[in-house]
């Protein structure tokens, strides 16, 4: 259930995330940064604000009003449920028994065996289909713990607000637009997260996934391959 | 399956009468203490309303950094405005001897102000950085005179809840609550770093907001009125950015 209102709060920040970007699809470092500073890097797309030179010889329709409230809003629906999810994580162990790697499966080896198995396309065995390997763990332990509270406190550091009751979480990343290109790179990583993790669960069987995602269980019978 | 839906039934029956009546009562609360924005209805209203009430109850008091004079942007970088009218170019060409700033509604004196007689009183002068909701920034000192110092001047009445002010570019108002209004930090700009406030930044008056995004900080302001209630100004929802689709919190 968490699951799938993450699902739609990530593609609802992802599509405003991308319309507030292109009003100024330039990245700086420190604390202030605009058109007369020379940025970090700046992305070859054009703008929707007329002040960006871009080289575009047209500006894109301007929709950071409604971007920037479904922003926020999805932003504060996924991390409410976010931490539903992390307490009922707690509660369950879902975390301890389904995520942390077992000591042995931390091993090169025990590494390189699931590496092995997923360059020679071997389909999973009854038992991978019900358990996560350490890849998968560690990756979704990444994911929950180290991408997830990072794209939070980016975006709560770019709060002009926040940064005057909580200075010290913006100077810790560098300042404000440090705060933003952080924020734009962590996003990317989620994309690319949400882009294998789709590939993945494609490969792993599509139907009897979705039965597991949404029922909670796969289905008896793993699909012939 | 009787036994078991029955005692469900109850269950969910009491879940949601508590829910609702603690979202009531919560609404209630939260209405009484100032944290729901002008703009909290419509489809982003619960969105915005968390944003509002939990800054309100986390930041009401906290100061906006302040930066160090080598960390000020050279040069500042001066945003588009849209242009600027007739009555504009008359009093620039006076040299802005007869620019006013009118301040009405419930204060128990109203008054005009003449650039002069705001330069002669108390200055302030932080180095503060401020932020376009379009993502670029710059960091500028800013020069000018506290709010809360012309609203304790013009005796600003109890039951006042926001301060309304007007730019001469007569599509451009906004309101902040008296938390930002008499917040040291929100001044009545008459200059910046070190000089006059240039025509290009909001000169000869600008309402410095810096715990709030730019476009909240008016260029040429000409009215502040105070009030207990944004109903009836505009469309009822806080001030021109709702308008046009923007949040009129902006301290995000």
């Amino acid at each position: 259930m968490t699951h799938w209102i993450t699902t739609l709060c990530f593609l609802a920040l992802l599509v405003s995330g991308v319309e507030i970007l292109i009003s100024h699809p330039r990245f700086y470092w420190g604390e202030a940064g605009n058109i007369l500073t020379p940025p970090l890097f700046k992305l070859p797309i054009p703008a929707s604000r007329a002040t960006v030179p871009t080289g575009y010889g047209y500006v894109l329709p301007d929709q950071n009003g409604w971007s920037r409230y479904l922003h926020f809003q999805a932003a504060w629906l996924a991390v409410l449920t976010g931490l539903l999810y992390f307490a009922f994580g707690l509660f369950t162990g879902h975390f301890r028994q389904n995520l942390l790697p077992a000591r042995a499966d931390l091993s090169w080896q025990a590494f390189w065996t699931v590496v092995a198995k997923h360059l020679r396309f071997q389909s999973a065995s009854e038992a991978d289909a019900r358990s996560y390997n350490v890849i998968q763990r560690l990756t979704y332990l990444f994911v929950i713990f180290v991408l997830f509270p990072l794209v939070i406190w980016t975006g709560l550091a770019m709060s002009p607000a926040i940064a005057s009751a909580f200075p010290a979480a913006v100077a810790i990343l560098g300042g404000q637009q440090s705060a933003r290109t952080i924020h734009f790179f962590v996003s990317v990583l989620l994309v690319v997260f949400l882009l294998v993790h789709i590939v993945m669960v494609g490969l792993a069987g599509f139907r009897s996934r979705m039965r597991a995602m949404i029922i909670g269980r796969p289905a008896t019978n793993l699909e012939p391959r | 399956m009787s036994k078991f839906s029955r005692r469900k039934m109850i269950t969910t029956g009491l879940a949601v009468t508590a829910g609702a009546s603690g979202l009531a009562v919560a609404a209630r609360v939260a209405q009484r203490y100032g944290l729901i924005p002008p703009d909290a209805g419509g489809l982003y209203g619960p969105g915005e309303t968390l944003t509002y009430a939990a800054q309100r109850l986390l930041t009401r008091h906290s100061l906006a950094r302040e930066f160090a004079p080598s960390q000020i942007s050279k040069p500042p970088f001066a945003n588009a405005v849209d242009p600027l009218g007739e009555p504009f170019k008359r009093l620039q060409d006076g040299g802005f001897t007869d620019w006013r700033l009118h301040v009405d509604g419930m204060v128990a004196r109203p008054a005009a102000f003449s650039l002069a007689e705001l330069r002669s009183f108390p200055v302030r002068r932080q180095i503060t950085h401020l932020a376009c909701e379009e993502g670029w920034s710059y960091i500028a000192q800013w020069i000018g005179v506290p709010l809360a110092h012309i609203l304790d001047l013009v005796g600003t009445l109890p039951q006042a809840r926001y301060v309304i002010y007007r730019s001469i570019q007569s599509d451009w108002w906004e309101s902040i609550d008296m938390a930002d209004a008499l917040h040291p930090q929100t001044l009545v700009a008459h200059g910046m770093n070190g000089g006059e406030l240039p025509v290009g930044f909001g000169g000869p008056l600008r309402l410095r907001v810096p715990r709030q995004l730019g476009y909240k900080s008016v260029k040429f302001i000409t009215r502040l009125t105070v009030t207990d209630s944004l109903k009836p100004f505009g469309k009822g929802l806080g001030s021109a950015s709702p308008e046009a689709g923007y949040a009129w919190y902006a301290g995000i």
